[in-house]
């Protein structure tokens, strides 16, 4: 029996790690959850506080990245900012993995019948809305706010991953080895667990990181709009936001969420491209043909 | 520029063939401009003066569209307007007014005694929908003793009632237009309305049969964009002449800088407030509220959230005001007293609150300062964001859901708001109650003055609200926009005296 995709063995993340996307994906990843990390304990400089005589302060060695139109130094707000993202992101994905895969991967099992049905049509319902209209939608009923922000990335995020999970599942539940566990008795249900979801999970994690720099982004365009997290929580959206109108005097402000917000995404883009090299060669064959 | 002898040829021109106007105007290298678009952060919710609270319908219309029996200039002045003179009987409670002759209203009905019987009787009529029928409870008839005579009865003296009768919400409606007003507004002034696109803007033409000085502009647009960034880049591209009130201060500089464009800073009756609702606890005892007072530092908040554009209030008074006496030391900045104030009333820090704030910079930025200001003395702020129409279902209104709010009240002169035991933040003081009623019926300038400084006083020694900072009015027009008002004593966009140099 051939797994759809093959499980991460040491030999073939090794060949990940020459890959170049990896590496660099990897390694902004990995600065982007240090950097969350760390915020979490300890910022150069306090966030919640305000100081008149640094107000749109230079980069200077006291404020690395100068301070922000109320004083606040921006190194500090950009750590704090990560932590939002990766707070949001991790949840909305965690939202949409733990609902929308089991979800995908009953409707694979039903396929045809009016549960895959039902499924289907409302991630068809749920991706005819773009997200951000979605949660401009739930802000205009529940009020702007971090929770119902990761509510309405997480909807959003419970469709992508029910279809994925489907189709992944419909290609390996086509297989002769889930024929073969049928033909022994397995139900329906100790099929989807044993042998079919271990072979969607490659899919699933490659998507989760594409689905991670989705979320970053809807978090700052929702924070940017003033739909998101609230202040005092600092949010690299609500940052830009705040720079603006401080475009034309100083340019600054704007850089640096924008840059943070910027490697991220690429971050999280490049690693999920060389994850899925990495466990998926037959893929890269396609693409490079 | 266009050169000097080209542009009063064509002015020239057009004076004496009004009719050829429209055609010179589209030779725009030889053409005066004879329009103008002002720019509006919020968009009036209806048109009708008399039937609204909201700013931006005075903005739009007063001076411009409708007219009262007198009016405010730009000093705060009261000047006649669809009055021609009046007499006032010995004891102050008769006002005996001569009407203007001549007067016709946009529909082209003529004004009479009656319109102005129709308009103040329906002011205090049951069920009126007038926002500010208080200021005009001492009327207690209005009665035409001939078509150019209107006879005012008060039921007590009132010093300031030719100045309240300037207010918008005192306009001459028509009966027979009065009840379409909100959409289809038809007044006397200088301007008639021309068309409304919901969400965009409102237009205004010169009304050729006005009775006064007509308007130099032909046609004036008002556009609404409530989006800082917007704004800036609607006046940099030059589609907006005129923000009167921009919302980014610290977009100044910039225009500052730029040839094309001018700054004018003044003055305006918004005194900026951190409201507290009085009807929670702890927020009803006055040494929380001196407590929340030490912790906030006005001068930093004024610097942060206004860019220095403001100046601190100690109490809810208007800085320009010739009554006014400078408070803000009653609780000067000192988060150390702040502390021991929270502690001897017994509060717990660190307590959270809820301070709703609705969409102005200075209630929105001005509440992230003061989040961090009182989070250093303990009073941690959940900061959230509201329209102005939740704010008003929600905060202003019963069931009064907030701890705190910023909002900064513009009507002039409206000390009298802490009067009014069912106002929004709910401070309910007898005496301060009885010492108002006494300024109502002073008419005796100098014992009003009095009045109105010891009534400064009492709301300041009882901390009613966290006093902050009159609102300044930072204008950005484009160069050559001549006759915009630089301060604002009253809620308007006065386009009457408007012109391009």
């Amino acid at each position: 029996m051939r797994p759809l995709l093959r499980p991460p063995t040491r030999a073939r993340l090794a060949r990940g790690r020459r890959h170049p996307s990896f590496a660099i994906g990897g390694a902004l990843t990995i600065l982007m959850l240090g950097a969350a990390a760390l915020a979490a304990v300890w910022t150069p400089h306090p966030i919640d506080g305000v100081d008149p005589l640094a107000r749109l302060a230079a980069p200077s060695l006291a404020h690395p990245l100068g301070a922000d139109h109320f004083g606040r130094d921006v190194l500090s707000l950009i750590l704090a900012g990560a932590q939002t993202s990766v707070t949001v992101g991790l949840i909305a994905v965690g939202l949409g993995l733990g609902v929308g895969a089991p979800l995908g991967l009953a409707a694979a099992m039903r396929r045809g019948r009016p549960l895959d049905a039902a499924i289907g049509r409302t991630t068809d319902l749920i991706f005819a809305f773009p997200a951000v209209l979605t949660a401009v939608l739930i802000a205009a009923v529940y009020g702007p706010g971090a929770i119902n922000a990761i509510v309405a990335i997480g909807i959003f995020n419970i469709a992508v991953f029910a279809r994925v999970a489907r189709g992944a599942a419909i290609g390996v539940a086509a297989r002769p080895f889930v024929a073969a566990a049928a033909a022994i008795g397995r139900t329906r249900a100790q099929i989807a667990v044993i042998h079919v979801a271990p072979n969607i999970a490659g899919v699933l994690i490659v998507q989760a990181t594409i689905q991670f720099a989705v979320a970053i982004l809807a978090e700052a365009g929702l924070s940017y709009l003033g739909l998101g997290v609230q202040p005092p929580q600092p949010s690299w959206g609500k940052m830009l936001a705040d720079a603006q109108t401080y475009m034309f005097s100083h340019p600054l402000q704007a850089v640096f969420p924008g840059l943070a917000i910027m490697l991220a995404v690429l971050g999280l883009n490049l690693f999920g491209d060389g994850l899925r090299d990495a466990l998926d060669p037959r893929l890269k064959t396609l693409r490079l043909g | 520029m266009m050169n000097r002898p080209g542009a009063l040829l064509a002015a020239a021109l057009c004076a004496a063939v009004p009719l050829v106007g429209g055609l010179a105007a589209t030779d725009a290298a030889a053409q005066a401009k004879t329009s103008v678009v002002i720019g509006m952060t919020l968009e009036p919710p209806h048109l009708d003066p008399t039937a609204g609270a909201a700013a931006a319908i005075d903005e739009v219309v007063y001076a411009n569209l409708f007219e009262g029996l007198t009016r405010i200039d730009e000093s705060g002045a009261v000047r006649p307007a669809l009055a021609e003179s009046w007499e006032i009987s010995e004891d102050g409670t008769t006002y005996r007014f001569t009407l203007r002759e001549g007067v016709t209203f946009h529909d082209g009905a003529s004004f009479e005694a009656e319109d102005v019987v129709f308009s103040l009787e329906r002011i205090r009529a049951e069920g009126t929908e007038n926002a500010q029928k208080d200021l005009y409870a001492a009327i207690e008839s209005v009665e035409a003793e001939d078509a150019r005579t209107v006879v005012v009865e008060l039921s007590q003296p009132q010093g300031d009632l030719l100045w309240r009768l300037g207010w918008g919400d005192a306009v001459i409606v028509d009966p027979a237009s009065a009840e379409t007003n909100k959409t289809d507004p038809v007044g006397t002034g200088p301007f008639a309305f021309d068309g409304r696109v919901q969400g965009d803007l409102i237009r205004l033409t010169r009304f050729e049969d006005y009775w006064g000085e007509p308007a130099a502009l032909e046609r004036a647009t008002f556009r609404f964009i409530p989006d800082a960034a917007a704004q800036v880049a609607a006046l940099l591209a030059g589609d907006i002449d005129a923000f009167p009130n921009i919302g980014a201060p610290e977009t100044v500089a910039r225009f500052e800088a730029d040839p094309r464009f001018e700054v004018a800073v003044g003055t305006t009756e918004g005194e900026t407030i951190l409201s507290m609702n009085h009807r929670r606890a702890p927020w009803n005892d006055v040494r929380v509220r001196r407590a929340i007072q030490h912790a906030i530092d006005r001068r930093a908040l004024i610097d942060l959230a206004m860019i220095g554009f403001g100046t601190p209030i100690g109490s809810h008074f208007a800085p320009h005001h010739p009554a006014y006496i400078d408070l803000t030391d009653t609780a000067p900045y000192d988060p150390e007293k702040a502390r021991e104030l929270l502690a001897a009333a017994g509060v717990e820090t660190p307590i959270k609150a809820v301070i709703k704030l609705p969409p102005p910079t200075y209630a929105r930025r001005g509440g992230e300062v003061l989040a961090a200001q009182l989070k250093a003395v303990g009073i941690e702020l959940e900061l959230v964001p509201v329209e102005w129409g939740q704010w008003l279902a929600e905060v202003f209104r019963d069931p009064w859901d907030f701890d705190f709010t910023i909002v900064s009240h513009t009507e002039p002169l409206d000390i009298g708001i802490y009067a009014r035991a069912d106002y929004y933040f709910g401070y309910d003081d007898p005496d301060f109650q009885a010492h108002i009623a006494e300024l109502e019926v002073e008419a005796e300038p100098e014992r009003r003055q009095e009045l109105l400084v010891e009534a400064q006083e009492m709301i300041a020694d009882s901390q009613v609200n966290g006093f902050l900072f009159q609102l300044a009015k930072v204008g950005v027009q484009a160069a050559g926009l001549e006759g915009l008002w630089r301060n604002a004593p009253i809620q308007a966009n006065d386009l009457t005296a408007v012109r391009w140099e």
